[in-house]
């Protein structure tokens, strides 16, 4: 049942973006402009900072998701579809996790863009271990769109929400972004220090497990008048 | 609350006063010598900053739980205790560093992860103070994930390769010479903090009462 | 009143704990004679100590004159607003 309901609900959200593809569209745009403005700033004598990737790779991240966040939840404030959403006879949890689907699929589809970009236009070693970037993209972004969801979903009632969202996202997951990014340049270095890199992949899913668990608790009291 | 105020308040002043004396009489730490006297109000102040970062995430959540209007007011001030403390924590550790790592600021795993902290609860005021209605239940669920961070920051220097005193620091005091003293005055400070941590609260939370009563007082005059 | 008379206390001891701050360095740079300080020590550590202290009873006291400041405001607010009300049930 809680499954059913939240494969629902990220059906629900697939299906309308499908029919305009304008949050996808506006936030893989958003991230390479991002990724562009940077590769002018960390520029130097015409010869890239191949480490500073990394950390480009997530702001891009950070940054795109922030948008794709408040965009998918002001369509839902619009057309005052949360508030009937919520009145469903569904577990709320269930509500949650069908939205934080909904946003990951959005945030891995602007990754699969801006990693390649990056590695790209900073002629970086990203790829040097496929498997362990993947890992550490999406733990991170588990991590960063759990929080996001919660909030964005409480703001929707909010008045100063285009505000409120980075005042109260970007504290937060400072740590997910910190470790993902050191995961990233450990990951970067000739060799790869793999070591290293997992004990960050590991913090990663540490975060995922609590910031999941504290979402999924709170979300109920959160949304109730 | 109000009957034991002004003894607890006589005492806090108390220590307080004789901290400084109590300080001047530790003996000198074998490497760092005259700067780690810092270390006495450092410790204490972040002892004090976590117990407020925990009280506040602990009454957040049974703010949102169970609706208590009490608790709201407790997380409300340990809020701000919480940013207080940890702007002195912050400042005394950077004038520390500047001696004892020779550089203002190192981007250490600890200090970086303590302003993370500091940030997620002046975000909380912040949200607070503009949030416009319904701000207090977007705080509340600020303090609980700013809470959740807190044993991070503790956990920090075991995990990551940092220049920081790792956690066992405290239980390598006793077999330094003159330890047992250091020790004794760490524990004194860290008790007069507490006790400021529990005067400054009950004031905090005096203001956050008259508050409410003015606002109640505003809402029947309007009827 | 009560209120009052606690802020004055408070703002007090914040003032003792000045005192008593301002003296404690002084003592202090009696008990090291400079020549025995070891060669490493170019940085000066006694105005790094005072500055770490001073830092916090300025910040301390900033923060109990602000406590202060606001609960005169709120108290004055409520005065003001008894004081409509008991003129308007006249």
């Amino acid at each position: 049942m809680f499954a059913r309901v939240a494969l629902l609900v990220l059906k629900k959200d697939i299906a309308i973006e499908l029919r305009s593809y304008e949050i996808i569209s506006t936030t893989t745009f958003f991230a390479a402009a991002c990724v562009t403005i940077f590769s002018f700033a960390f520029t130097r004598d015409d010869e890239t900072m191949a480490m500073s990737a990394a950390g480009i790779v997530w702001i891009a991240i950070a940054f795109s998701g922030t948008l794709a966040l408040s965009r998918t939840f002001e369509r839902e404030r619009y057309g005052e579809t949360l508030k009937a959403l919520l009145l469903a006879p569904a577990s709320r949890p269930a509500i949650y996790v069908g939205k934080l689907l909904g946003i990951l699929c959005l945030i891995f589809a602007t990754e699969i863009l801006v990693v390649p970009m990056v590695a790209l236009m900073f002629q970086s070693p990203l790829f040097n271990r496929p498997g362990m970037l993947l890992g550490l993209l999406v733990t991170g972004t588990i991590g960063y769109a759990a929080v996001g969801t919660l909030f964005a979903a409480m703001l929707v009632r909010a008045r100063t929400r285009d505000v409120m969202l980075p005042i109260l996202l970007y504290p937060i997951t400072i740590p997910v972004i910190i470790a993902g990014v050191e995961g990233t340049t450990a990951l970067m270095l000739s060799p790869p220090d793999e070591a290293m890199a997992s004990l960050w992949l590991a913090l990663l899913a540490f975060f995922d497990v609590v910031f999941v668990t504290l979402s999924l608790w709170m979300f109920e009291p959160l949304m109730t008048e | 609350m109000r009957k034991i105020f002004l003894p607890l308040l006589v005492i806090t002043a108390a220590l307080f006063a004789y901290s400084p004396y109590y300080i001047n009489q530790a003996p000198y730490e074998s490497t760092m010598l005259l700067v780690q006297k810092i270390f006495y109000y450092h410790f204490a102040t972040w002892m004090a900053g976590a117990t407020a970062v925990i009280v506040c995430g602990v009454a957040s959540g049974y703010y949102l739980f169970k609706g208590s209007v009490v608790a709201d007011r407790v997380a409300v001030a340990t809020a701000e205790l919480g940013v207080i403390f940890g702007a002195f924590g912050l400042i005394s550790g950077t004038l520390w560093g500047r001696k004892a790592w020779g550089t203002w600021w190192a981007g250490d795993a600890r200090v970086s992860m303590a302003l993370v902290a500091e940030l997620i609860f002046i975000g909380y005021l912040l949200v607070r103070k503009y949030g416009g209605p319904g701000s207090e239940k977007l705080s509340a669920a600020m303090g609980v994930f700013g809470a959740a961070t807190a044993p991070f920051i503790y956990k920090s220097v075991d995990w990551w390769r940092t220049i920081h005193p790792k956690t066992s620091v405290m239980s390598s005091l006793n077999d330094t010479p003159g330890g047992v003293i250091m020790w004794n005055i760490v524990l004194f400070c860290t008790l007069a903090f507490m006790l400021l941590l529990t005067v400054v609260l009950a004031a905090r939370m005096r203001l956050e009462e008259l508050r409410a009563d003015l606002d109640r007082l505003y809402l029947e005059a309007e009827d | 009143m009560l209120l009052r008379t606690v802020a004055l206390t408070l703002t007090s001891f914040v003032l003792t704990t000045g005192i008593a701050l301002a003296q404690a360095p002084a003592g202090q740079d009696e008990f090291v004679p400079l020549s025995s300080l070891p060669p490493g020590q170019e940085l000066p550590a006694a105005p790094l100590v005072l500055a770490s202290y001073a830092s916090f009873l300025l910040l301390m006291m900033f923060y109990l004159w602000t406590i202060w400041r606001r609960i005169n405001k709120v108290e004055q607010d409520l005065d003001a607003l008894k004081r409509r009300q008991g003129a308007a049930s006249r």
